[in-house]
This record gives structure tokens, sequence and C-alpha cells, in this order.
């Protein structure tokens, strides 16, 4: 077992003993038996991409956030909370709870309603073709190459962490995903999703009770944070008037309507990975409740991720700094947070689980990512624009095999970071290009019957091109800074915060603009597709308590409570 | 949520929870009577025992309720 795992390294950060690779064994066996167990009920095109459209409220809802709730997420989160403090958890509360809850009671109806497989599926229902090829050979490429980078971080977390080889590490754990998700497609994911879920809250859970138990409570720990860092990282909004007053370089203004108003919007209403989930439900009640679930349990996340990184600056006994840093100087990075806690406090056992629930993490992710190249290939891009007229059969086939192809493409992006790493700036940068400016023509083809085809198109494609060309002139020209995030004091997280609200006002204007200048369609084809000439079913039937909006409320206050009680 | 045959989603959670409870509490119980030479911080709380003994009570009481044949969603 250890020449297997390669553990050579004498550098690494802890030593697992023989239950914890029981219990790592143990879960990838669970995750392909789950794959073997469901693939009888995969034969169909319905069941393969879409699960059958039979999913819970509550299954959906899980396997919304867990395919959000990769390793690199967790890992990534805890060591931002340790270098940024308490303001993490924006990306956390209004960087995603207002958009969920906004997705499950103003948007699902029109996804569900469409019968949609895709988003870029409904942008073909709403504004036609030339969207739709644009919105999914965006999605489709940049979906694959994200998930080999963070396949590759992830190695090298484990490579760190455990001394694995980091080829041992991207093969093993991205066969087992091709194998669980080409064996049983979307509900075989999904199923493994809310598995994962569950292990990542069992394995991650400890770490801030004993952690807080380490630092003698809440108060406790504000004090010594104020002492090793500053009373300024426990401290949500207090701190976001001037640019220059947080350890992120921010003000509120991009927190509220970068973060708050168009990126989370963007993500979690557009990004076909979290919605497919939600597509899967077994009825329009379901599907409405399934982010409202998500975003109760998102709110609770912080808990497991930022407190991590918070405790870590009270108690660990070493400072911890940025990657390269690290690398020269044999220390440990930020982004070792999660696993120097986890050594801190896990004894045999605990150890192994808590490494199990970073790669659930991991695996949970790169599901999401495969399932959604999968489904947008076939339909949005293989079956639209290669073979209209393939069997339901046919296009299953297509289905597993573009799933291990997907794979394959994503090993090959994580190569290619191991020998070029500046590629994966380029490529995060490349994928958050498109999600602003497909949230304005989303919400725009949902809630305004005038916008036309045109007009969506010409939106989708301006908003895109100013994203990427704001990118550029600060690349060439860094002074561009304070044009574009509104201060030259601003730093990365701040740029992208500006450049996608104003890659979103430009898709919003050009489409508003050319649709004044074109031909609507007829009310007669925005049936099920737009606000205003859709009939949404009423939930009368239902009681109170079972409503949506009853549930989103109760979230909304919590939201409202946490953002007061760490102003 | 039913799958393809009889078994729940929450019944292979219920194992999962089981069996890796079942592991951790016993490696607890070990350490109990064999104190390792390195320590964990709050070793002296022994939290695999009782993590260890949570996962798997919640573990067998999912296992059992959702196992095949019991007809439940």
């Amino acid at each position: 077992m250890t020449l297997l795992f390669a553990s050579a390294d004498a550098s690494r950060l802890v030593r697992l003993s023989t239950v914890d690779l029981v219990i790592i064994v143990f879960y990838f066996a669970l995750v392909l038996a789950i794959g073997f167990y469901l693939k009888e009920r995969s034969n169909t095109g319905e069941d393969f991409f879409m699960a059958g459209r039979e999913m819970t409220a509550w299954i959906a809802g899980l396997s919304f956030l867990s395919a959000n709730l990769g390793s690199l997420e967790l890992m990534g989160w805890a060591g931002a909370a340790y270098q940024y403090g308490i303001l993490a958890a924006h990306w956390y509360w209004i960087g995603a709870i207002p958009a969920m809850l906004f997705l499950a009671l103003v948007m699902m109806p029109f996804y569900y309603i469409s019968k949609t497989h895709s988003v870029p599926g409904y942008l073909k229902l709403r504004f036609g073709e030339g969207s739709r090829a644009l919105s999914s050979i965006s999605f489709a490429l940049m979906t694959v190459l994200m998930s080999g980078i963070n396949m590759y971080s992830m190695a090298l977390v484990l490579k760190i962490i455990l001394g694995w080889n980091i080829n041992f590490s991207i093969w093993v754990s991205s066969l087992t995903v091709a194998i669980y998700v080409s064996l049983g497609g979307l509900r075989s994911a999904i199923f493994n999703e809310v598995l994962q879920f569950i292990l990542i809250w069992a394995g991650a859970l400890l770490i801030p009770i004993l952690g807080l138990a380490d630092a003698g409570g809440w108060a406790a720990l504000k004090a010594r944070i104020a002492t090793n860092a500053s009373a300024e990282y426990t401290h949500l909004w207090s701190t976001l008037g001037r640019f220059d007053d947080n350890p992120m370089g921010i003000h509120w203004t991009g927190i509220v309507f970068g973060l708050g108003a168009i990126i989370s919007f963007g993500y979690w209403t557009t990004d076909f990975l979290v919605v497919q989930r939600v597509l899967s439900a077994k009825d329009l009640r379901a599907a409405k409740m399934a982010p409202i679930i998500g975003a109760g349990f998102k709110m609770m996340v912080p808990f497991i991720v930022i407190l991590p990184g918070l405790l870590a600056l009270a108690v660990l006994p070493m400072k911890l700094t940025g990657e390269a840093q690290a690398l020269a100087t044999g220390g440990h990075s930020f982004n070792e947070v999660l696993p120097l806690m986890l050594a801190r406090y896990c004894g045999p056992g605990l150890l192994g689980l808590g490494i199990t629930a970073l790669i659930a993490g991991f695996m949970s992710g790169m599901a999401g990512n495969v399932s959604a190249f999968t489904t947008v290939w076939t339909y949005d891009i293989y079956r639209a624009l290669i073979n209209k007229d393939g069997s339901d059969q046919h296009y299953v086939s297509m289905g597993r095999w573009s799933t291990i192809v997907g794979v394959i493409i994503s090993v090959g992006t994580a190569y290619l970071v191991m020998d070029f790493k500046s590629i994966m700036d380029y490529v995060q940068a490349l994928f958050s290009f498109f999600i602003a400016p497909l949230f304005g023509t989303v919400i725009l083809g949902m809630l305004w019957k005038r916008a036309t085809p045109a007009g969506g198109f010409l939106g989708l494609l301006a908003g895109t091109l100013s994203s990427i060309g704001m990118w550029a002139w600060v690349k060439v020209d860094p002074s561009a800074l304070r044009y574009v995030a509104l201060s030259a004091h601003a730093r990365d997280m701040a740029e992208n915060m500006y450049r996608a609200l104003w890659s979103w006002v430009v898709c919003v204007l050009v489409t508003i603009a050319v649709s004044m200048l074109t031909k609507p369609k007829p009310d007669s084809e925005l049936k099920g597709l737009v606000y205003g000439v859709t009939d949404i079913p009423s939930e009368s039937y239902v009681t109170v308590f079972h409503r949506p909006w009853f549930w989103a409320s109760v979230v909304a206050v919590l939201f409202l409570v946490v953002n007061v009680v760490f102003w | 949520m039913k799958t393809g045959g009889s078994l729940s989603i929450w019944f292979f959670i219920g194992v999962s929870l089981l069996v890796n409870g079942l592991l951790i509490f016993g490696a607890g119980v070990y350490e109990l009577f064999h104190p390792p030479a390195e320590q964990v911080v709050l070793y002296g709380l022994h939290a695999n025992v009782w993590w260890g003994g949570i996962l798997a009570v919640v573990g067998g009481v999912y296992s059992i309720y959702f196992a095949p044949g019991k007809g439940r969603l």
C-alpha cells in the first residue's frame, strides 16, 4: 500500500495510518459501487442526462450545493479567510444566498416549464441558435479546462499533504469519476454528490468544534486574531468604506454590486454546472425548493471553511505565506490551512475521514463539471450542429463516450498546467469572461418579452468581448486599473468584481438597444419562456409551510441576521 | 429517493457513516489503551472515540431505517 501511494516524500504534512487508508479505499469502493448499481437506470436520454427528472427537493438541493463545494473551494476559501479574514465569508453569504433565492423564486419556473435540458438549451428556445452556439461552445470548453486545472491543483495538494505521487492522484481520482458518471449518468453524479456532501461535513466539522475549544471560545479567538493579525479580520462590513481600510483592498460597492449582484447571480443562476442539478427535480415545487435548501446549507458552510481559516490565525504556531514564498522557504502556504488544522486535531481514523472529505470535494466538483459538459456537448453541440437525426440510444451512447473524452481532456489540461503554470491564470480569467454577460442575456430573456434574438446574441457577444477587452487593457497597462476598478489600490479580486459589473452593463445595454431596433418574437412563441406570457402553476394546494416563498423568507431573514451579527 | 432496484440514497449514506464511524471509534478505543508517542492537540478529549461513536449511531439508524425492502423514500 505504501508503495502504491508512493509516499517517499519526507516533507509530507501528515502520515496516514492503516485505518486512514482503509477509510479512503472504502470511499472509492462505495462511489464505484453506486455507479455500477445505477447503470441499469440510465438507458434513456432523460435518465442519463436529466436523472429521469425525479429527484426530490432535498436530493436536488444538496447535490446543487455539493457540485459547487469542491475541495479547492474548501481549501482555497479557508486559505482566503487566513489571508483576508472574515471578508472571505462574503462569497458564501451575499455572494450566494440572494442569487440562490432569486433562482428559486424567479428563474426556476422558466427553466423548468420550458423543459430545457440545459442553460444553452434555454437560450436556443428564447433567442435562437446563435446564442446557444456561443454559450454552449464557451461553456463546454471552459468546463473541461477548469476541471483539469482543479485536478492538477488537487493532486498537488495531495502531494504536499500526503506525499502521494501526482500522476497517481490524477489518474485514480479522474478514472473513478469517469467510471461512475459514464455508467450512471447524472443520477450517479447526483447520488455521489449527496454522499460526498455528507462526508465533507462529517470530515470537516470537527475542526471548528475542536478549534474553538482550543482557542478558548469566540471572544478569545477574536482577541487572539487582533493580536496576531488585526481586529479588522473579524469584521464583515465595517471596514469596507475605503479600499485601503481592509485586507482585501475592496470597497463595499464592489462586494454589493460586483459580487452580490452580478458575479453571484451569473454563477448561481446561469452556470449549468449547478443549474443542471435543479433541473433534475421531480416537479416545479421541488425545483424551487432545491436552491432554497441549498441556500440554507450554503449559509452554514463558513463554519467549516471560514472559521478554520480564522482559527488558524489564532492557534497555529507558524506564519503561513503565499504559494511562491512557501515553496522558496520550505514553509506552508495559505492553501494548506485545512490540512494543517486536520493534522493538528485529528488522530488515526479522523485524519482518514478528513482526507476523504477533501477527495470527496474534489470528485463532486469534477463530476459536476463532467456531467454538465456531457449534456451540453451532446444536446447543444453534437445534436444541434453535427448530427440532428440520431436516436435516443445514440445520444446516450454519445453521452457515455463524451464523459470519458471529457475526463481525458481534463487530464490533458492538468498535465499542460503542470508544464505551463501561467495557463491556469488565463483559463480562470477566460471562464470569468462569460458568466456575467450570460446572466444579463438570460435575465432579460426571462423578464423582458421585448428582447429579440438579435438583441440577445449581440448583447452576449458584446458583454463577453468587453470583459476580455478590460482584462487585456489592465494586462497591457496596469494603470488602467483606476478606471476599470475605480481605484489604483484595487487588488485582483476587486478588479474581477468591477469587470463583471461593467461587462454585464454592456451586455444589458446592447441587448436593449438592438432589441428596440429589431422585430420581437410574437407572444405565442414566448409561452413557457418569459414572464408575463407564461402561466406559473399555483401553489395554493400546499400549506404555507410547504411553499417555497415561506422557506425563502426564513433563509433571507437568517442571511440578514448573520450579516448584522458579524458586521 | 429510490434508485434502480430498492435501495435508497440514504441507505448508502447510512452504510458509509456506519463503517467510517466504527473504524474511527475502534481506532480511538485502541488509542485509549495504547496512547501514541506523538499526540494531536486536545488529545485528552478523545475526539475519535465520541465522533466515531456519533457517526456510527447515526449511520446505523439510517442503515436500518432505509434498509432495502422497508419501502421508505
